[in-house]
């Protein structure tokens, strides 16, 4: 496995559990759960007990390593110079298991759909553009970008509301850029952090390749975790590519006056998405897009930035749901931390922590005071509004 | 099997019980070197009254039962030596109250001192407690348990010794408060002036009641603190040197370093003085007594003051210390230990020369590392190892390495600190027999089926 060379060398202290101040646990798998197996320091001492055959591949195991939701934030409090690799290492793990054909079934459902239908709905191609009917979207023909929409933007009808309002901003301030909708193909960055490098590489090859002939240069993605794929993996296979998040081009936007945000007066706070702030760095934007709009009122949770509580869809847990399930799951957890600051608004940059954190609400029965939008929704609802 | 895990389950919900092999193979081990032994089940109870039947299952049952924090002793007390339920405390992680005027605050058993360390800095910023160098998911009832220390024990002595009230399941099940909080709802004192119970528990490491509350004394947190080093290249000029800063009594802790590597420690001890101040003008005042204090090892060239960088500084003043937890690593190999035994100030010459003679001996890579305890009443001095937890010579080398320091200690006056099984065995039989004898009576009547930790503290015959 990769990484054997490492697994040993954890202390299993527990600084990867916490968050920066110490004042909770920030591992979302650990917070559900409560064995410190489902800590990054139990996966590791299992991983090395299962390279040494001191414990089997079983049920359990496999429900331990698929609950951790990549969200990073081990790698972030981590005491050790290893922690650059924690969740490679998780990953490296699933490769084993993905490779020794043992894997959860909502895992193996979950390769099968892509494999067969290029997206984890089992849904026609052919739906994929469903989301910019009656938009006046054009498809990728060579314009300044292209706008990659990925699955659950494409076929969620939480994301497809996401990936109207982006590209009726973008469409607004004459931003030159199309999609290549039924073409459009998963982007792999589940496929990869599920295990299946074998996939991830076929995907990620196929998709530079129909890049590169259709001429793309620059891509604007709607989901974090394509971010993610486009920026750190595809390189690796030739794919270098100008990647934006939408919230960074909408930031400039705003900032060069192509966009002017009118008054929408409401308190908000913002969930930072982990593949957008722990692994892309990017913590500023989004809230940039909130500060623009007259009228919003940004309360932070005690938890944020790199202290972020996972909503507990990351890891490919939004379409296995192993995380999901009571009120002791990050999504819920989250929700509460959310009503806490007083907040009507709960802001997201991602469709699936949009997906996510609209569900926990319904679970906790916050309906009535407390309302998820993106970023994106909200900039687009406050620039509609005259 | 089935039937116990399902009475379990009846008592926590199913989804916080666990027979499984991951579980018992984890939770039977820490991260020391001590044998592992699995658990035959791990629970995660989050009210006294499932503690409480837990207990009495495992009493109406003859099962073992380990309560459990963080499992960061080094020293295996936690693992569970003849099975049974580990009972693993860290959803129990309520602050459940923090009197300002009086000084103290109560913490549910499975608290961190992490938790209670962030909860102070946000609402009680003029207060702090003796938070201990361990990770900060180690709990403040297993520190306590230990005779842990921590920033404030060179003031007030053990962590043990901040104790200001308990609550206790005893191995029947009952539940018990010692200490003030026994007659009213006031945590100020453990014991005085009622006769101290608290001494039935801690340091027992649960083999006579599981601690379910712990009221913990707190202290006035100055708004600054800084920290100098004096260094000797002599052993036996430290207890001097300490006993020159104690007299002050302007140190907050004093820590004791040497190492080898890197190469600017070699050869030289440590002494590492943090102070206090609510302004410049303290802190500088206090300065200033602890290096005129040093003045005549200054100018006998027994010694100096290390200029510390910036991000030495940074580090060394850290709460909790992360970086005592990197020693892991130093080999590569994710693992230290040590033997720490509590020895007068004086024996530190000679316990510095025993380390260094193993480290030699056994080929491994060591640190020293020592803490005031009370004003020199006594310190913690840590014959320290890092090992590689992949190497099995490497692992062998340190278990003889750490054997040898521990009879040494023993020799040279020490009394064990968190000690291991095999460490219990020989102060037991080094203790005054009358005093084995009541510790005997003591376990015998607490718990008379033996089902609390056993192994820990069994006294023979």
């Amino acid at each position: 496995m990769k990484y054997a060379d490492i697994v040993h060398r954890c202390f299993r202290c527990g600084y990867c559990k916490f968050t920066s101040d110490y004042e909770n646990f920030n591992c979302p798998s650990y917070r559900k759960y409560r064995f410190d197996t489902f800590a990054p320091g139990g996966r590791m001492w299992l991983i090395r007990a299962w390279l040494t055959g001191e414990i089997e591949n079983s049920e359990r195991f496999q429900e331990i390593l698929y609950s951790c939701a990549t969200c990073g934030s081990c790698v972030e409090h981590c005491a050790f110079t290893f922690r650059e690799d924690l969740v490679n290492i998780f990953i490296a793990a699933r490769e084993e298991m993905v490779n020794s054909g043992r894997i959860p079934p909502a895992v193996r459902d979950y390769f099968k759909a892509i494999s067969i239908h290029g997206n984890p709905y089992n849904l026609p191609a052919a739906e994929r553009a469903a989301w910019a009917e009656n938009l006046p979207v054009e498809s990728y023909n060579g314009q300044e970008y292209l706008f990659y929409v990925g699955c659950v933007g494409s076929y969620d009808e939480r994301g497809r509301k996401m990936a109207q309002a982006v590209s009726r901003l973008l469409s607004k301030a004459g931003v030159s850029f199309g999609i290549l909708g039924e073409q459009e193909p998963c982007d792999g960055n589940e496929v990869r952090v599920l295990g299946e490098a074998g996939l991830f590489q076929f995907l990620a090859e196929n998709n530079i390749a129909l890049f590169r002939e259709r001429g793309v240069k620059k891509i604007i993605t709607l989901d974090p975790h394509a971010f993610n794929a486009f920026t750190k993996d595809y390189p690796e296979f030739g794919g270098d590519f100008e990647v934006r998040h939408y919230s960074q081009v909408l930031v400039d936007l705003i900032e060069s006056g192509k966009l002017k945000p009118k008054a929408f007066a409401a308190k908000a706070t913002f969930h930072d998405a982990c593949y957008l702030g722990r692994h892309g760095g990017e913590y500023k934007a989004p809230r940039k897009i909130l500060r623009a709009i007259p009228g919003i009122e940004l309360v932070e949770m005690d938890q944020n930035r790199e202290n972020a509580l996972c909503c507990g869809g990351g890891g490919g847990n939004f379409f296995t749901d192993i995380l999901g399930g009571d009120a002791d799951s990050p999504n819920r957890i989250r929700v509460r931390q959310a009503r806490e600051t007083g907040a009507e608004l709960l802001i997201v940059s991602c469709p699936q922590c949009a997906k996510m954190l609209e569900d926990a609400i319904k679970a906790e029965g916050l309906e009535n005071c407390l309302t998820v939008m993106d970023a994106g929704e909200l900039l687009d609802a406050s620039i509609h509004e005259d | 099997m089935e039937n116990i895990t399902q009475a379990l389950a009846e008592i926590v919900g199913k989804t916080y019980v666990s027979g499984q092999a991951e579980e018992r193979w984890f939770y039977g081990r820490d991260s020391g070197l001590m044998p592992a032994h699995q658990p035959d089940y791990v629970v995660l109870p989050r009210t006294v009254e499932e503690i409480q039947a837990i207990v009495r299952f495992a009493g109406r049952e003859n099962i073992p039962v380990v309560p459990m924090g963080a499992g960061m002793s080094l020293s295996g007390l936690v693992i569970p030596q003849k099975g049974g339920i580990v009972v693993d405390m860290k959803r129990m992680d309520r602050i459940l109250k923090v009197n300002e005027t009086a000084r103290y605050a109560v913490v549910e058993g499975g608290t961190s001192t992490g938790a209670l360390h962030a909860h102070l800095n946000r609402h009680y910023p003029r207060l702090r407690f003796s938070i201990p160098d361990s990770p900060a998911t180690t709990t403040i009832a297993a520190n306590v348990m230990i005779h842990g220390q921590g920033r404030l024990t060179q003031q007030y002595g053990f962590n043990s010794d901040m104790v200001s009230g308990l609550e206790v399941i005893l191995p029947s099940g009952e539940l018990c408060r010692i200490g003030s909080c026994a007659l009213s709802d006031d945590w100020f004192s453990k014991g005085p002036p009622l006769p101290d119970l608290s001494g039935l528990f801690l340091g027992w490491f649960g083999a006579t009641g599981i601690l379910t509350k712990v009221g913990l004394k707190l202290y006035p947190r100055k708004k600054m603190r800084d920290v100098e080093i004096f260094i000797t290249d002599s052993p036996d000029f430290v207890p001097g040197i300490l006993y020159e800063i104690t007299h002050t009594e302007m140190a907050e802790d004093i820590n004791i370093f040497a190492q080898p590597l890197p190469l600017i420690f070699k050869d030289n001890h440590h002494i590492v003085v943090y102070f206090t101040g609510e302004d410049l003008e303290e802190l500088d005042f206090k300065k200033k007594k602890i290096f005129h204090a040093l003045d005549g090892f200054i100018r006998n060239k027994d010694g100096g003051f290390m200029t510390i960088g910036e991000g030495m500084r940074k580090t060394l003043l850290d709460m909790p210390q992360r970086s005592a937890t990197t020693f892991a690593d130093v080999t590569r190999g994710g693992g230290f230990e040590y033997s720490g035994p509590i020895i007068p100030i004086d024996r530190y010459p000679q316990c510095s020369r025993k380390l260094d003679e193993l480290a030699v001996k056994y080929d491994l890579k060591y640190h020293a590392t020592a803490r005031v305890i009370g004003r020199g009443h006594a310190m913690m001095f840590a014959f320290s190892f890092t090992f590689n937890r992949a190497d099995a010579d490497m692992l062998e080398r340190t278990r003889k390495a750490l054997h040898e320091a521990s009879e040494y200690a023993l020799s040279v006056g020490g009394l064990f600190w968190k000690p291991t099984l095999d460490e219990q065995r020989i102060a037991l039989a080094k203790m005054d027999p009358q005093t084995a004898k009541l510790m005997k009576m003591i376990k015998e009547n607490l718990d008379p089926q033996g089902i609390m930790n056993p192994g820990n503290w069994e006294v023979p015959g």
